[in-house]
């Protein structure tokens, strides 16, 4: 078995699935280390699962974009002596995988679905119409361990959950590295308020509203929340200030492929379909026939939104009883 | 004191157009026959001439740089007639197949080659580097810090809004949780997002004025490198194409469209 590492760049009281969905991948591979940048208080209890062998924490907490997590995730791939570092494909470890990987002189795989024991990566390319496989060139006898950045849900979260079970605590390593002085300053940081929905990129269920909502995003809401699913939008929904920017769609948004997609009033812009087209299945709701959504959807209504989702909603209610 | 001359660098990239069909060719590689200039591209191009237009006594130069095969001069010419200075192309066979690794080699070369050969009349310049957000094909984003790091510069990624300041750029960013305010000293790279603003068209007169600017082509050889420094770490093994989605049932609301959605989910056991 190999040693796998993975890089979590902020870790808070419990593990996100995404986080969850990281270890079962490593664990898959041999044994596995944890390098945490930002953290509060002792964060080894939440990472006591099984197959968690060793934690590296710097001396103090290293929120991104600090580059000395840099420094803690060459480190720690000396001390874990691993052959692949894991992370998510996130903006803040993407910056610091990125980084490391030229550090160690080797390659970088990012937007992965999974990998296999030979450290095959599959992923998704050309906004989910290719599939590919790729490398390292020198896979038969790497110098240096293969990077690789995950995109989240691509293990069933039952799974997961089987997979990823409380074990032990892991022994923790305090490694010497101090956040760097000038360079890049933080001088203000706001929490970006977190949804009581399902996170858009893990979630089961996804309904998105786009212009065709004229700005009351009530009726999806309440849809939403009687499916469980998150709440998704268009650019032209989140530019115009109707639903936060977080909850975009898109290219330039969240990819999500869930098992169902329902999307109302958005017309289906070849940038909504590049974070979205792969869905299992895509509902359509739009008042124009033909709106290039209806290309690409499963079950679609040529209606009025305000008209179909309250039925809709109605129609759910009543099968509940 | 009279703030240093600034060279400001966007990274320009010709990629497939994404409204048409994209493919993988035999070798494992995007087709890169036919192009237009990505858009996400612009964004940077026109943060970059608003910084340059907000300070009119500072001397700063927009210079486009592209890393392509030959008709990636067009994204150059586009980046001249939405408003470069004047924009560099480099083109190489050795870098057809090139990883973000190999990439990353190729543009720290480029970039010290592009801000050694430039001339300022105020003074030593500093420089910074501006990137989209991603590659529209590549989508990985992981680009700049790969350049910064090899750079020795600074980064910041995924900016929605930017201010220069005597001797830093104040950005605004949202990293995973939080959104940030992060001030940054040269020289840096830095990406940002299609929130950052609203692209400009050329007008016709830009268009004319692009003819008389300079766009100068480079190979790996005139920056220094040679094939072994760029030879990709990743290699692709097998691509596959998804069967395309097709278009399924498509009823006209009678009046119990709501209905029959929810009927459909049930069908489908998505309920
Ligand atoms: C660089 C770049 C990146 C982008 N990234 C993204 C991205 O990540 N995500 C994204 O979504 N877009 C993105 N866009 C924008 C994209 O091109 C489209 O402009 C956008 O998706 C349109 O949003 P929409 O479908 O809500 O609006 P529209 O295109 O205006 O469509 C509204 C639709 O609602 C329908 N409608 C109106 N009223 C009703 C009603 N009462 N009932 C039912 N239907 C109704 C209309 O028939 C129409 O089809 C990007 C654009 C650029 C240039």
């Amino acid at each position: 078995m190999s040693n796998v590492l993975v890089f979590f760049d902020e870790l808070g009281e419990t593990l996100t699935p995404a986080q969850k969905e990281l270890i079962a991948q490593a664990a898959a591979l041999g044994e596995v280390h944890i390098a945490v940048a930002a953290y509060d208080g002792d964060p080894t209890p939440v990472l006591a699962v099984n197959g968690v062998q060793e934690v590296y924490l710097p001396e103090v907490s290293l929120p991104a974009p600090e580059v000395a997590i840099v420094d803690l995730l060459e480190t720690s791939v000396a001390e874990s002596r691993a052959v692949v570092v894991l992370g998510s494909s996130t903006a803040d470890a993407t910056d610091a995988l990125a980084r490391l990987a030229v550090r160690l002189d080797t390659g970088l795989i990012s937007g992965a679905a999974s990998i296999t024991a030979d450290l095959v990566v599959t992923k998704s390319e050309l906004a989910g119409s290719y599939t590919t496989t790729s490398r390292l060139v020198s896979a038969a006898a790497p110098a240096q361990p293969l990077v690789v950045t995950f995109k989240p849900n691509n293990i069933d979260p039952q799974r997961v959950d089987t997979l990823v079970t409380e074990g032990e605590q892991p022994e923790v390593n305090v490694l010497p590295v101090r956040p760097s002085v000038g360079g890049v300053e933080i001088e203000e940081r706001t929490a970006m308020e977190v949804s009581a929905r399902p996170a858009l990129a893990e979630a089961r269920i996804v309904v998105a509203g786009g212009r065709g909502t004229d700005g009351d995003f009530t009726p999806l809401e309440e849809l939403a929340d009687e499916l469980g699913a998150g709440l998704g939008a268009s650019r032209a929904a989140t530019d115009a200030g109707w639903i936060e920017h977080a909850a975009q769609v898109g290219q330039t948004g969240v990819t999500v492929s869930p098992q169902l997609y329902i999307s109302a009033g958005i017309s289906g812009a070849v940038h909504q379909r590049a974070g979205m087209q792969t869905a299992g299945t895509i509902v359509a709701i739009n008042k124009d026939e033909d709106a290039q959504v209806f290309e690409i959807a499963d079950f679609g209504v040529v209606g009025d939104l305000h008209e179909v989702i309250p039925q809709m909603i109605e129609e759910l209610r009543r099968r509940k009883g | 004191m009279v703030n240093a001359p600034l060279h400001i660098i966007t990274l320009v990239k010709w990629v497939p157009d994404a409204q048409l069909e994209r493919r993988y060719n035999a070798e494992g590689r995007i087709d890169r026959s036919e192009g237009v200039l990505s858009e996400l591209d612009e964004y940077p191009l026109e943060a970059a001439l608003q910084i340059k237009e907000a300070a009119p006594d500072r001397e700063i130069r927009v210079t486009a740089l592209t890393m392509g095969p030959a008709g990636a001069s067009t994204a150059a010419k586009k980046a001249l007639q939405i408003g470069a200075d004047d924009a560099y192309q480099l083109t190489d066979d050795d870098l057809i197949g090139a990883d973000i690794w190999a990439t990353s080699v190729a543009l720290k070369a480029a970039v010290e080659t592009v801000t050694g050969a430039a001339e300022f009349d105020s003074g030593e310049p500093e420089y910074l580097v501006l990137t989209g957000m991603a590659s529209e094909e590549g989508e990985s984003g992981a680009l700049p810090a790969q350049l910064a790091e090899r750079l020795g510069a600074h980064v910041v990624t995924y900016a929605t809004a930017l201010d220069l300041e005597a001797e830093r750029l104040v950005v605004t960013r949202s990293g995973g949780t939080e959104s940030q305010r992060v001030a940054v000293s040269m020289p840096a790279v830095v990406s940002v997002t299609d929130q950052v603003n609203d692209p400009r068209y050329p007008n016709f007169k830009a268009i004319m004025a692009a003819k008389k600017k300079p766009l100068t082509r480079f190979t790996l050889a005139d920056i220094g490198l040679r094939r072994e420094h760029v030879e990709a770490k990743v290699r692709v093994l097998t691509t596959a194409a998804r069967p395309p989605r097709t278009a399924g049932e498509i009823i006209t609301d009678e009046g119990d469209a709501g209905v029959k959605i929810v009927e459909f989910l049930a069908k489908e056991r998505l309920l």
